[in-house]
């Protein structure tokens, strides 16, 4: 009795799983089927894998162009995040000084902005700069990336500046005994122990920076540009009524997130636990 | 010497994180108060007005802007309840002792890394298709039809879809509380004869509760500020139905070109979501003194 009631359990669960899941069958089932065999039943297999709209859609929204965008932008933006946010929450726990607290205050307070209260500004001040230096802040990789930096450093800085604080000054004492400067001792004795943290960082600013619409989509205006959730809105707005090309573009995008949740699991699952508990 | 040799060290290790941070969002934030005293167009050639508080004042006789602060109100507590529901289902679900229940966790989690843009237009095929093909085949038309053209049922499916995305991200958040209790107390109560929802409502819950408050506040203020999945899936529609707070703030300033108007929107915005966050505060921080 016990052992078949656990059996049926376990069999309702996983049917419970697939039926969450049953969006992407259907994305997946209608991205091979031509308009009548769509219209005729949605939810039935496709008779044969013709990968025609596959290879239609790739190139109507320039996949290849705007997967190695999106994958630049975000390595370089999370690269700089990870060093400059580091570096700074070590100098905010170590130096004991009023200015530390109220730079620390600051960078936790302003985590409270949604990105809508300030976009408008952000723009007029972007221009600005463009205007009057030499600096390109405006449709390019770099003023994205300028921007992601700021962005993402209220949040990184508070998390490492959480994991700093549990870190001994014993360590560091001995170093500095020895004659060591305070480059030396971040980069060779403290930055290898916040890796828990860094990866954490990493994750949740690739689901960020990976998925972010509304800010690239003010800063970049180029075509050749575009990450893909841009690439995709606007082949949305192009090819609505075509549905089967559509739903190919839409696998298009979520196989690289899908490749990437299966390879790094792990460390999503614990990144994501991390940063959603503090 | 050795003060002035700190001091230097102290700027090349923050400097770098400030400048970004200043001029990405702490000179942004403090002039889009200054901007939202002013009648301005946009354009960096045209003067800017200055009318003191009257966009503040002239927010209370919009009607689209009110409709769209009720309609977000309405959408973040229907949200915020379906995705914190489900949320603790998936997660006292995978804490069983089941041998799926690894893989569960990975399904139920993988609709959140996915962006809300995209999920958006996966489900407008569904409501558009799938939905209406369901309806005409079971001849249940009255719940199977294409939400996204009425008015009520076009927010319910902005929520549907949204509980969709951000329910295996609460459910994270309730397994680690469900696995911060103590396996002895759960015995104990076994031992004295509790069955499985006894031990649930005077076990399992009370002890969830710090776990409750953060997925309640961060369902609340995320889905407060939703847009994605507003974008994609209904894009404000049936006519203007389910524009949300954020969109109207978008639509205000982009859109119709009233920069200091939609900025004193936006700073509204702002003080809202702010508001969300300090009532959690105040209430972790309550807990914690009376621990």
């Amino acid at each position: 009795m016990k052992k078949s009631k656990k059996l049926i359990m376990e069999i309702v669960a996983v049917l419970l799983g697939i039926a969450y899941l049953s969006p992407f069958y259907i994305m997946i089932v209608n991205s091979f089927k031509n308009r009548a065999q769509m219209y005729e039943n949605v939810l039935s297999l496709p008779s044969k894998l013709d990968f025609q709209y596959y290879i239609s859609a790739m190139s109507k929204m320039n996949f290849l162009n705007s997967f190695l965008n999106s994958l630049f932008i975000a390595v370089v933006s999370i690269g700089f995040i990870v060093v400059f946010a580091s570096m700074t929450a070590w100098m905010l726990v170590r130096t004991k000084h009023v200015i530390s607290k109220i730079i620390f205050f600051t960078f936790v307070a302003t985590m409270l902005i949604p990105f809508q209260a300030l976009m408008m500004p952000l723009m007029q001040v972007m221009g600005a700069i463009s205007r009057n230096t030499f600096l390109q802040m405006l449709n390019s990789r770099f003023g994205l990336i300028y921007m992601y930096i700021g962005f993402g450093s209220s949040m990184a800085v508070f998390l490492f500046h959480g994991f700093i604080k549990g870190i001994p000054l014993s360590l560091e004492e001995a170093a500095t005994l020895d004659g060591c400067n305070k480059w030396y001792i971040f980069w060779k004795i403290i930055f290898p122990i916040l890796k828990p943290t860094t990866v954490t960082v990493i994750i949740l600013d690739l689901i960020w920076i990976w998925n972010d619409f509304l800010l690239p989509s003010l800063v970049l205006s180029d075509k050749a540009l575009r990450t893909i959730p841009l690439s995709t809105f606007y082949f949305f707005g192009e090819f609505t009524i075509q549905w089967n090309l559509a739903m190919a573009g839409l696998v298009l995008t979520v196989i690289p997130v899908i490749i990437f949740y299966i390879f790094a699991q792990k460390y999503i699952i614990k990144g994501v636990t991390a940063g959603a508990v503090k | 010497m050795k003060k002035k040799k700190n001091k230097l060290w102290f700027a090349v290790f923050t400097v770098p994180t400030l400048v970004a941070f200043l001029t990405v969002v702490v000179i942004p934030f403090l002039m889009g108060i200054f901007y939202s005293f002013f009648k301005w167009d946009g354009i960096p050639l045209h003067e800017k007005e200055f009318v003191g508080l009257s966009n503040y004042g002239l927010l209370l006789s919009d009607e689209r802007f009110l409709n769209a602060v009720m309609l977000t109100l309405k959408y973040t507590l229907i949200a915020a309840l379906f995705i914190n529901l489900f949320g603790l289902m998936f997660a006292l679900l995978v804490t069983q002792k089941l041998r799926v229940k690894n893989t569960l966790r990975t399904m139920f989690f993988t609709p959140n890394l996915i962006g809300g843009l995209i999920l958006g237009f996966i489900w407008q095929f569904v409501f558009k298709n799938v939905f209406t093909q369901l309806g005409d085949a079971t001849g249940l038309n009255h719940f199977f039809f294409n939400w996204l053209l009425d008015e009520k049922y076009a927010l319910i499916a902005i929520a549907v879809v949204s509980t969709w995305q951000m329910a295996g991200y609460i459910m994270i958040i309730y397994i680690t509380g469900i696995q911060s209790i103590p396996s002895e107390l759960v015995e104990a109560a076994r031992v004295d004869g509790a069955n499985y929802l006894q031990r649930i409502k005077h076990i399992i819950f009370p002890l969830l509760a710090p776990a409750f408050t953060i997925s309640l506040f961060l369902s609340l203020s995320n889905s407060f500020k939703i847009y994605d999945v507003n974008l994609s899936l209904t894009n404000g529609g049936p006519s203007k139905a389910t524009e949300m707070f954020a969109m109207n703030v978008f639509n205000e300033i982009f859109g119709y070109n009233n920069y200091g108007f939609g900025q004193a929107k936006a700073v509204i915005f702002f003080l809202f979501v702010a508001l969300i966050t300090l009532v959690q505060v105040y209430f972790s921080k309550k807990r914690e003194v009376e621990m």
